[in-house]
């Protein structure tokens, strides 16, 4: 099986996108720093963007086979513009914790009650 | 049989191989500038993913949302908190342990999936020209330049239209019943950017700065 001289398929595109959010649940599970955190769901997000722009793709896929469409690259854009709506409001509580905690650690955000 | 390398097959590897290990990268460092920046180029491999997918709109965006916006947004938080003991925080190896377990067999269920499917598993082929010996150069040239890895997709007129809620893409589909089902995202549109709207002012308010606090 050589990858090189055989035409990419979806499976690809999956097995990346696995890979990536694998890598965002694994930071999320083990990073400390909250920054840290919300990258791995960037991660994560990003994994699953590119499922979906491999399901609608008309690249990937046989002619005539059903796909998602277009549909897959406005759901995609969807995505994008809710991380960044997402990274915006977890920064500006990032950064309220670390004025009032003056720490990053997310294991002390336990005191965070009330 | 004479196969030639394709190109796009060629791409597809390198900017996936770059897209997954700086992932890893930014799983196994542990200084949060580093994670940064790993961030961004796994992130940059995505976007050439998304163009070698035919969907040059979407991965023009990921390159001006996402690697612009985002992550400038994500390293001035980065900047804001580097005191030293926030740069490099160490996990325990127990959680590293249990994270690795979790991660790998939910790595391993995510392939299975992925090569499940038959029709998945191998991309359109290559037009039977492309196969030929030399001499027949010409004609190869003319089916490659008929093959979708190759020819320039443009979706953002049909992307435009869709937010507008047209479906320009569907034309053809005659049925109306099935076209009730083909509305466009004319509402979701107007949902997300109102959300982004009070989402920016939220999070404005959120981080000022409030020196009466701090007095």
């Amino acid at each position: 099986m050589n990858l090189l001289t055989q035409p990419v398929g979806v499976s690809h595109y999956l097995v990346v996108g696995a890979v990536l959010f694998v890598c965002g649940v694994v930071c999320m599970a083990t990073k400390r720093n909250a920054l840290g955190v919300l990258m791995g769901i960037e991660l994560v997000l990003n994994g699953a963007n590119l499922n979906f722009i491999a399901f609608g793709s008309h690249v990937l896929n046989r002619a005539g086979a059903r796909t998602l469409g277009l549909d897959g690259q406005l759901i995609a854009l969807f995505v994008i513009v809710l991380a960044a709506a997402e990274a915006a409001i977890a920064l500006a509580i990032t950064l309220n914790y670390y004025n009032n905690q003056a720490t990053v650690d997310v294991d002390h955000a336990d005191e965070l009650r009330g | 049989m004479h196969s030639p390398i394709i190109w796009h097959s060629f791409f597809f590897l390198l900017f996936s191989i770059l897209a997954c290990a700086f992932a890893v990268a930014v799983v196994v460092t542990t200084n949060i500038v580093r994670m940064a920046f790993f961030l961004v180029v796994s992130l940059g491999s995505t976007a050439g993913l998304f163009f070698l997918a035919g969907a040059d709109m979407v991965g023009a965006m990921q390159l001006m949302i996402y690697v612009g916006g985002t992550l400038v947004l994500l390293i001035f938080g980065v900047m804001l908190t580097a005191q030293q003991p926030f740069v490099s925080m160490h996990t325990p190896s127990g959680e590293w342990i249990l994270a690795a377990i979790v991660g790998g067999s939910l790595l391993a269920v995510l392939l299975q999936v992925a090569w499940s499917v038959d029709a998945w598993t191998q991309g359109p082929p290559l037009p039977e020209a492309a196969y030929t010996r030399e001499g027949t150069q010409g004609n190869a040239s003319e089916a490659l330049a008929h093959d979708p890895r190759f020819a320039p997709s443009q979706t953002a007129t049909q992307l435009g239209f869709g937010l507008l809620g047209e479906r320009v893409d569907q034309l053809s589909v005659k049925d109306p019943e099935s076209r009730a089902g083909m509305s466009g995202y004319l509402l979701p549109f107007e949902i997300v950017s109102v959300h982004l709207l009070v989402v920016l002012v939220g999070a404005a308010y959120l981080a000022r700065a409030r020196y009466r606090a701090s007095e």
